[in-house]
């Protein structure tokens, strides 16, 4: 693409036909320039509008200390200052800790729950079409409708969820939203059950990939299941998990949906992640200057997790 | 001779005997789970045809009785119905899937098939800027809007949503894949550039658009975090947000009306999810990993 010939301008017009049919055929032609243009502008201009121009006013944002009330006028360049704060601001370690922990949890596990039901679904079970639709519902589903139902499921006295654990003889039953607790172990078991089938349904793609010649091969030499997977399937999957890994991480560490909606970030301040940090200092305290600069600070951390990440697995299959 | 035909044949019947007993051995287990993965949803269904006083007892009630439609009736013709939420939650979502597909159609062409000064650049923008989670755009964009006078207004959801950098990588790498040929045999016809992206390649874009389409719409439809921020008055609500209203009389949700309400919601996904699922799951597929 990048060799074709240089674009033909206003004189391309003025060429006879035959002129044109030979320049044609010697090289393909090129529309001139402009069309080019014309077709990326309605695009362009809208993402330069809508996504890049906000990009780059978060950075200005974020060195800035403005509150809504104060109106455009009260705009008042601080420098670093609310990365400075942020540094010393406990709330924001804390809600960094938890997001930590919330997605160091719920993403490992996604993914290999993930990997797990896409080796079981790849194979010839019953009613497979089915199984795959309802494994991924969740994804399908608005996060509010998912919020609210299993609100009434993990109900602490008369929930579904703890009456089958009690059924099960279990005493002390877990307080989920209620409870400082477990109001986070009850965020990570939806992120859980929403994601997997995700998860499954991109491994399944990648699984249709793999080398199915190899295993009849590898078969034959008499190498276990274990060993099939270890050495033909799983090195075929490694981009695919990377891949999830990062999607989900960003999923994790941005999403506050689900927070705002069921516990609004308590109880206490048990599940005020990062994100949901942000959200509170932007649009319920109206300190634009400083959720900007949480929201830079935490999107930088995933960016250098995403990077590492990469970096890691580029390693390994160097190695291979 | 006999012995070998034996032995292979007694093998592959052994294997057929273990594929069979095995197909049930994972069958069975993963349809017991299927069942815990889909009891939020069969709860929501049975808590939909509830009296808000059989949602919460001990043991739990998994057949409404009594059955009644009352929450659908509530939900839908009463005062607070969601149909003014869900007729937004449409426009917004066709807007939206329109205005993308056409602007992302005509610019992954130009980035994958017309040469022009500065596209690689532009295209490295735009790659760099896919990975960007939504989410740190809300701060600005709700500062933009109400300078705009377009905060509170269905314009704040729809305009960024015609306008996408996925999109646009998505159809590109469709168009990269498209023999070059078609165009210059046209052009040396005298046809127009227009007439050539709307007449020939175009066409063959209908199944990756189809895709866009259907993430697009989903995306759209489930949307909550950006109208919880750029939404505040009732008239402007898209259905996600007024699920969060059915309340009861003491300010506590209510169970059956909000139940019935997010089936209400769920519905119109479903349905165009089970009819286009192919598409959908390649379109998932491809805007990550190729």
């Amino acid at each position: 693409m990048a060799i074709t010939s240089k674009p033909l301008p206003a004189a391309r017009v003025l060429e006879p036909p035959l002129a044109r049919a030979t320049t044609a055929r010697g090289n393909p032609s090129q529309p001139p320039g402009w069309v080019g243009w014309a077709f990326l502008a309605p695009n362009l201009l809208g993402v330069l509008a809508f996504t890049l121009v906000p990009l780059l006013s978060v950075v200005g944002l974020s060195l800035t200390s403005w509150n809504l009330v104060s109106g455009l006028s009260g705009i008042e360049f601080v420098g670093l200052q609310n990365f400075v704060d942020l540094f010393v601001d406990p709330g924001f370690w804390n809600a960094t800790l938890r997001t930590v922990l919330y997605a160091g949890i719920s993403v490992p596990l996604t993914v290999v729950g993930g990997l797990g039901l896409a080796l079981a679904l790849n194979r010839d079970v019953p009613g497979r079409a089915v199984l795959r639709v309802i494994f991924f519902l969740p994804y399908i589903v608005t996060v509010v409708a998912i919020g609210m139902v299993w609100l009434m499921l993990l109900n602490p006295s008369a929930g579904v969820v703890n009456q089958l654990l009690g059924a099960f003889g279990l005493q002390d039953l877990p307080g989920w939203f209620a409870s400082s607790h477990w109001a986070l172990p009850a965020l990570i078991i939806i992120a859980i059950w929403s994601g997997v089938g995700y998860a499954s349904m991109i491994y399944l793609s990648a699984l249709t990939d793999a080398p199915t010649q190899l295993y009849e091969a590898a078969q034959v030499d008499g190498a276990g299941a274990w060993t099939r997977f270890r050495t033909i399937t799983w090195p075929s999957l490694v981009p695919t998990t990377v891949f999830l890994l990062v999607t989900l991480f960003i999923g994790a560490s941005q999403g506050f949906g689900l927070i705002a909606l069921i516990t609004a970030g308590g109880p206490g301040d048990a599940t005020t992640v990062v994100s949901y940090y942000m959200y509170q200092n932007g649009f319920q305290f109206y300190r634009f200057g400083y959720a900007a600069a949480i929201g830079m600070a935490t999107f930088a951390g995933v960016l250098a997790l995403t990077v590492l990440t990469w970096r890691a697995q580029r390693g390994r299959t160097l190695h291979d | 001779m006999t012995s070998v035909t034996l032995d292979t044949l007694d093998r592959t019947r052994l294997r057929a005997r273990r594929r069979r007993r095995s197909r049930w051995a994972v069958g069975i287990p993963l349809w017991i789970l299927a069942l815990g993965f889909l009891t939020p949803f069969l709860w929501m269904l049975s808590t939909s045809f509830k009296r808000d006083i059989d949602a919460y007892t001990v043991p739990m009630q998994w057949i409404p009785d009594p059955v009644q439609l009352s929450n659908y009736a509530t939900v839908l013709l009463g005062e607070d119905s969601i149909l003014p939420a869900f007729a937004n939650s449409v426009l917004v979502a066709l807007l939206r899937v329109a205005g993308e597909l056409l602007t992302a159609t005509m610019a992954g062409y130009a980035f994958a098939r017309l040469s022009f000064r500065g596209r690689d650049k532009i295209f490295l923008v735009y790659l760099a800027t896919a990975i960007i989670p939504s989410q740190l755009l809300l701060v600005p964009r709700f500062i933009y809007f109400q300078q705009l006078g377009l905060y509170d207004t269905l314009w704040a959801l729809i305009l960024p949503g015609m306008f996408t950098v996925l999109g646009t990588f998505l159809m590109r790498q469709f168009f990269v894949a498209q023999p070059p040929e078609f165009a210059e045999a046209a052009r040396m016809d005298g046809a127009s550039e227009w007439r050539i992206f709307t007449r020939i390649y175009l066409p063959l874009a209908r199944p990756v658009m189809a895709a866009l389409g259907i993430l697009a719409f989903v995306w759209s439809w489930n949307d909550y975090e950006t109208p919880l921020v750029l939404i505040s008055s009732p008239e402007a609500y898209t259905l996600p947000l007024s699920l969060t209203s059915f309340t009861d009389e003491q300010g506590a949700l209510s169970p059956g009306l909000a139940m019935a309400a997010s089936v209400v919601t769920i519905v119109p996904v479903l349905v165009v999810f089970l009819l286009l699922q192919r598409r959908f799951v390649q379109a998932l597929t491809h805007t990550g990993i190729k």
